[in-house]
């Protein structure tokens, strides 16, 4: 049977080797001979990693189409060198139901670009009173392990108790965004002097901190396991460390963003650079940075959050949270990460493959690159170098922070299940995609 | 100078240049025909998506001594409240000719959108945006602090060694703001009074002294004391007590002001809240400023709209 052939790739150990794909899983590595008929991808220069899998997209669909689709998320995913996306739970109608997890799940599938896998609310309408049906969302075909009111935090301890208990049962993790509501009411920037003297409502650390210290106690007094997403302080970390120093079941994300912009990005008035939580001090990047180094911080997620261009184009206290992250993850990874010598290629496939997997309970990803997994990498060029811009983006909207930064890194095929969907640098058309997706 | 957005962007040159442009101004509302031909066949538009009477007639009052055209564009009830966008306002302003805006908006930052957002090419002055800056507000204070302290000779003076002390909702206070930066910028001493609860965070970096205690800034003896409104519903967010707890601590009350040195200024921007942040008799003293201030303020205005419109080179002082 014909396959496909990567030439030349350096592996994660290091070294220089093939890998070999047939029928959707990986056929060899090492030195492998083409038969004929395989297509060759010469990867000379190239790291071949894990296909990438985000912990936290926002994929829009359905009800924000005008933001973004389950196609133009995933590939905006696929271009960013990702396989795997939780699309989270704020559409509308929010995936609170068994129904709208298996649409979602189904529209992933019929495109092909990655394995779109929903994350199921916590609460009814995301509103924070009456759980979910969280057993139901789990036995459907969409098999939802990760729950989470992802925009809202869910606030009422009663509310998480139970939530944390309950998702035990079902082998699911509850992932919080951590942010005390009455004490950011209104809030529009990171609390501190810039948001004094711009007279931009502040959002103190304190928000976020309280309620992963409250939220961790509860994981340890329940047993249960905890995510936390988008991790923003130095605070936050302290507490998430002092958490596993203690053996208390939580796992924690940070953002690409989080990782290399602070909240002097405001002093403009940009709402481009209004994000939730927002960005932060530099010392809190540099921290947020060094957890990631240590562990403390298990994996990178984008919270990829799409809006169209109307949303921002106005004052900042009108303006949506949020930033797209899929096309650039990567790549602020290596910047502020890799190149910076905190985390080697090993690290990158673990907190933005192998990880992220395992917290979410993503199947196919916990032997990265073996003969015999499923066929999920990544080939990127770190040697690249390109000034961003939206021509960088490939989801339906352009709200990316990172324009006129140099950034390096390009992802320059894409394989998702042996079916290619970047190839030299470009995506591969969707239908193409979607008939070799739908043959396997 | 293409914006006025700021007071924290003035320089001193810039700043003492305003209030001396000013000066001229104001000698010209003296004359018998009040208008001046400088603004002839320009336009200014108000755009104004809070309401503020008193700042839009003054605003408007300014524009037309100066003959220019003035479009009042009041934004609440209009296409803006039916979802058009900031960037889609100003541009449909601009279209139809606008030389200057004068956008006052709730939102902080708007101003400096419009400015540099690259949506728009006209000169944009900020008539208060959010809980930021109100320049000619802070303009218009420092130009009546230096008339009542060095009368005809104001020209070409800054404000140095002179102690004003600000008292009330620092924190959401655009008044307040903008005075800070710009009486600390011509020299003066600035001392901030105000419960902790309503400190902006990084206050301490600020070139003021903080009290948080009423009492304590006035033992400094200051030249003026200025009292900002405090909103009533601060009370519902906890920001303090109750109204009698606030006057009793924070409010110029008849005891405080009778213990004032005899040439202190009172100042307050308006609109006032007589029995709570201020004592009738302090705002009806010979001592008070307010009506000054609203004089003032259509000078500062003319002199702003002056120098933005119709350029520093055409100046004839």
């Amino acid at each position: 049977m014909s396959g496909l052939i990567v030439r030349g790739a350096r592996l994660l150990g290091g070294e220089t080797g093939d890998i070999r794909i047939v029928d959707g899983r990986i056929d060899a590595v090492g030195s492998v001979d083409p038969v004929a008929g395989d297509r060759v991808i010469d990867a000379d220069g190239l790291v071949a990693l894990p296909g990438l899998v985000d912990l936290h997209t926002h994929l829009r669909e359905p009800g924000g189409e005008a933001s973004e689709t389950v196609l133009t998320g995933t590939r905006a995913a696929a271009a960013g060198g990702f396989t795997a996306v939780f699309a989270m739970a704020n559409t509308s109608p929010v995936a609170d139901t068994a129904g709208v997890v298996e649409q979602v799940e189904a529209l992933g599938r019929q495109h092909g670009y990655a394995t779109v896998r929903p994350i199921g609310a916590v609460t009814v309408g995301l509103e924070g009173r009456q759980l979910a049906e969280l057993g139901a969302m789990a036995a459907s075909r969409a098999q939802v392990r990760v729950f989470s009111d992802d925009g809202h935090c869910v606030a009422d301890p009663l509310i998480m108790r139970r939530a944390l208990e309950y998702v035990a049962t079902i082998g699911g993790v509850i992932a919080q965004h951590a942010q005390e509501p009455r004490l950011t009411e209104g809030a529009q920037m990171n609390e501190g002097p810039l948001s004094g003297e711009l007279g931009l409502a502040g959002w103190p650390a304190v928000a976020e901190e309280s309620i992963i210290a409250r939220d961790v106690l509860l994981a340890e007094h329940t047993r249960s396991r905890l995510h936390v997403c988008h991790v923003s302080t130095a605070g936050s970390v302290d507490v998430v460390r002092w958490a596993k120093k203690r053996g208390i079941s939580v796992t924690a994300e940070v953002t690409p963003h989080h990782l290399l912009l602070t909240d002097e990005t405001a002093r403009d008035y940009d709402a481009r650079f209004k994000v939730n939580p927002p960005l932060r001090s530099a010392e809190d990047v540099e921290a947020l940075r060094a957890a990631v180094a240590d562990g403390t911080i298990d994996i990178v997620a984008t919270d990829h959050a799409p809006h169209p261009d109307e949303r921002k184009e106005c004052a900042w206290a009108e303006a949506a949270f949020g930033m797209v992250g899929l096309e650039s993850a990567l790549s602020v990874v290596q910047h502020t990460l890799v190149d910076t010598g905190m985390l080697d290629w090993a690290g990158v496939a673990r907190v933005l493959s192998t990880t992220p997997a395992a917290i979410g309970g993503l199947t196919g990803y916990d032997a990265p690159l073996a003969v015999g997994a499923p066929a999920h990498l990544t080939l990127v060029d770190p040697s690249a170098s390109r000034t961003w811009s939206t021509d960088e983006l490939r989801g339906r909207s352009r709200n990316t922070p990172y324009t006129g930064i140099t950034l390096p890194c390009r992802v320059i095929a894409t394989v998702h299940g042996g079916v290619p969907t970047v190839l030299d640098g470009q995506l591969v058309a969707a239908d193409t995609v979607a008939a070799e997706a739908g043959g396997r | 100078m293409k914006h006025l957005l700021t007071t924290r962007e003035l320089d001193r040159a810039t700043a003492v240049r305003i209030l001396d442009v000013a000066e001229e101004m104001a000698a010209t509302a003296d004359r018998e025909v009040k208008k001046l031909p400088a603004l002839r066949g320009k336009t200014v538009v108000n755009l104004f998506f809070e309401d503020s009477t008193r700042t839009r007639l003054s605003f408007e009052s300014a524009a037309k001594r100066l003959s220019a055209d003035v479009i009042t564009f009041s934004a609440k009830g209009s296409s803006v409240s039916k979802g058009e966008s900031l960037k889609d306002t100003a541009q449909t302003l601009v279209a139809m000719g606008a030389d200057a805006i004068v956008v006052r908006h709730p939102a902080s930052g708007a101003a400096h959108r419009l400015a540099h957002a690259g949506w728009i090419d006209a000169s944009i002055v900020n008539a208060g945006d959010g809980t930021h800056e109100h320049p000619t507000q802070a303009l218009l204070d420092a130009f009546t602090l230096r008339r009542r302290i060095h009368g005809a000779d104001a020209r070409g003076q800054a404000l140095d060694g002179i102690r004003v002390v600000i008292v009330g909702d620092i924190l959401h206070s655009r008044v307040a703001r903008s005075n800070v930066w710009l009486l600390a910028t011509l020299g003066a001493e600035v001392h901030l009074v105000a419960p902790r609860t309503l400190q902006p965070a990084g206050i301490d970096e600020w070139p003021v002294t903080v009290h948080a205690l009423l009492d304590d800034a006035l033992a400094t003896e200051p030249h003026a004391v200025m009292m900002l409104r405090i909103q009533r519903e601060r009370m519902v967010d906890a920001y303090f007590p109750s109204e009698r707890e606030y006057g009793r601590i924070w409010g110029l009350t008849a005891e405080r002001f009778a213990a004032l040195p005899a040439d202190t200024m009172v100042m307050h921007p308006g609109p006032m809240n007589r029995g709570l942040e201020i004592a009738s008799v302090a705002a009806d003293s010979t001592r008070s400023t307010v009506l000054e201030q609203v004089t003032n303020g259509v000078s500062i205005r003319m002199a702003v709209l002056y120098l933005l419109v119709a350029g520093v080179e055409e100046e004839r002082a």
